[in-house]
């Protein structure tokens, strides 16, 4: 038996597996096929404070061990959220990660006074990988003055008891600036990564394949991106919990994330193929710990810092 | 026996050619239910596959614990699929979506006009003989390119009580398309109730034919998937609510069957996302948002 709790801020989960935003909705169409009260967490996708009927399709195209999508955050707003998708979450006994999307500062901090404790929320996810309407649409995530802008206005509007979450995006220069940023703006911890902005052209057809022309990339094929700048993050800020994310299908992927730093781990596009994955996930991390003598998940954790020769 | 989605390993029983197509026949250990227009979600390539996505075909029949469905050999995973040999085994997640709704009430037991284009035909034998057993005359009418990519004629024949054949080619049946003939045979049989399966652009001019007769329509769409079971977004398509509200809806949980008067037909022949649909770009409190790792 391994001791599969991981901490995030102080907040203990009994496990360290996620779905990852985006990729499980909120948790109900799940529901149907694995027990989401046994993830350490649902996160839901990026909610906005109004509804928004997303981009125009097609939406989605299969790329090698990847995909391209451009949603555009289709969602019901946070009034319906809450009414419908948190009751939901709760009630079944799950534990909420809440991923947020704003276009202005001003929007990620009402949404964030929305989310206490009390409601059933374990954290907030910060979704910066979004225009700033206010600075021509510059994604907060890829300037650290907006990122922390973002995350000083969510940690001060949000339950002093809800750790709050960056999620960056991995299309940067310097992934460790933007993450000190976050960290001193007063994020708690940092979720890392978004997905990687891409491209397809048909060949048929001789134009892009998405409507949005850009999506993004992800799936197996990024996961190389994501152990790095899970490496790189932890080393320069080795006490900030990191949430690990980024084509994670196996035990042995998420291993690699815990090792190189990830303190829990998120399962996405890889439910799109096999929507039982998060608890598959689980139950081979645990037994991949176990067969390297790990008691507990927490020893594990930035473990491939740690060895030498 | 459950009419709820189920993810389960199924064995190939059979894969064979049925015209221009192919049958698959896979053994379920998780016996389920399922009403004509649901479709199966299949994984393809193997645990280790580089394609993530499954693959969504209606599903043609259910036989006790066997799954059979009629798929085209068109891309890398349908291909994977067709070398499949008995015995090897396929994850499969069904029934999923919204069936076709057979007439209840007083329209209970009214002749009822079936449209498939090409193996779009292949949920409506299922569909056929269950409305047969309610009472309702059945009428066919199927089209595709050519003789040889027509599906289920004979099947057709004997669950039909007329069966309406086109081909774009002539080579078998009237030349032209099944909205050519729609209209007359909407009139020669009474029907009310018009269910459809094939080409968007098929299932449009089927809506409007049968809006234009007095008849509703049901149309089961297809839309693009990436997951099936309602959690990536990707199907969506313009649709009418109940309350007057057009929201993108998606085709897998709330489809694939919906009724015709209720989709926002030039837009969904588009992709486009109707101005006043909720949440609409421009809308109030709605701002632009890129792409960018906004899944």
């Amino acid at each position: 038996m391994v001791d599969m709790s991981t901490s995030l801020s102080g907040t203990v989960l009994p496990n360290p597996i996620m779905t990852a935003s985006g990729c499980a909705a909120a948790g109900r169409e799940l529901g149907q096929f694995i027990e989401v009260a046994a993830l350490g967490a649902v996160v839901t996708k990026s909610i906005m404070l109004a509804p928004r009927a997303g981009r125009a399709t097609p939406r989605m195209a299969e790329t090698p061990s990847g995909m391209l999508n451009s949603i555009g955050l289709q969602g019901p707003g946070i009034d319906a959220f809450l009414e419908r998708d948190l009751r939901w979450l709760v009630e079944a006994g799950a534990r909420a990660v809440v991923s947020i999307a704003g276009s202005s500062v001003a929007e990620y901090g009402a949404l964030a006074e929305r989310l206490p404790a009390s409601a059933g929320v374990t954290a907030i996810e910060v979704n910066i990988s979004c225009p700033n309407v206010e600075s021509r649409g510059e994604v907060f995530a890829c300037d650290p003055v907006a990122a922390g802008a973002v995350l000083a206005a969510v940690r001060s509007a949000a339950d002093p008891a809800v750790p709050v979450f960056a999620k960056l995006s991995p299309d940067v220069t310097d992934l460790v600036s933007v993450a000190a940023a976050c960290a001193e703006a007063g994020a708690d911890g940092l979720t890392l990564i978004n997905t990687l902005l891409g491209m397809a052209v048909d060949p048929v057809s001789m134009r892009p394949v998405l409507a949005g022309t850009t999506g993004g990339l992800s799936g197996p094929a990024i996961r190389p991106v994501a152990v790095r700048a899970i490496w790189q993050v932890h080393r320069a800020l080795p006490a900030v919990p990191i949430m690990g994310v980024g084509g994670v299908r196996t035990g042995l992927d998420a291993l690699e994330l815990v090792l190189a730093g990830a303190a829990a781990v998120q399962v996405g596009t890889a439910i799109f193929g096999d929507p039982s994955a998060p608890v598959r996930v689980l139950g081979e991390l645990e037994a991949a710990l176990a067969e390297r003598g790990f008691g507990k998940l927490t020893d594990a954790v930035g473990f491939a810092h740690r060895v030498t020769g | 026996m459950t009419d709820s989605p189920v993810q389960q390993l199924a064995e190939v029983i059979d894969v064979g050619p049925v015209g221009a197509y192919l049958e698959i026949g896979l053994r379920l250990p998780v016996a389920i239910g399922f009403a004509p227009g649901q479709f199966a979600a299949l994984a393809v390539g193997g645990p280790r596959s580089s394609m993530l996505l499954r693959r969504c075909f209606s599903i043609y029949q259910i036989n006790g614990d066997q799954l059979r469905i009629v798929f085209a050999p068109q891309g890398a995973g349908t291909r994977w699929l067709a070398a499949r040999r008995p015995g090897s085994a396929v994850d499969v997640v069904a029934p999923l979506g919204t069936p076709f709704r057979p007439p209840v009430g007083a329209a209970a037991g009214a002749p009822v006009t079936l449209v498939g284009g090409g193996y779009g035909s292949a949920p409506l034998f299922g569909l056929a003989s269950a409305l047969r057993s309610l009472g309702s005359p059945v009428h066919f009418v199927l089209g595709a390119a050519t003789a040889g990519r027509l599906f289920g004629v004979a099947e057709a024949r004997r669950f039909g009580d007329s069966v309406t054949v086109t081909t774009d080619d002539g080579s078998a049946g009237s030349q032209g398309l099944v909205s050519d003939v729609l209209p007359a045979v909407l009139a020669a049989t009474g029907s009310r109730l018009v269910c459809a399966c094939g080409p968007m652009a098929m299932l449009r001019a089927v809506a409007d034919l049968a809006t234009a007769a007095g008849a509703t329509a049901q149309v089961a769409v297809e839309e693009a998937m990436a997951c099936g079971i309602g959690v990536c977004m990707t199907c969506v398509l313009p649709v009418v609510g109940v309350d007057g509200v057009t929201r993108m809806t998606r085709s897998c949980v709330d489809g694939p069957v919906f009724d015709g008067a209720a989709v926002r037909w030039p837009e969904a022949g588009t992709g486009a996302v109707p101005g006043d649909a909720l949440g609409a770009p421009g809308g109030a409190g709605v701002l632009g948002v890129g792409a960018m790792g906004a899944p």
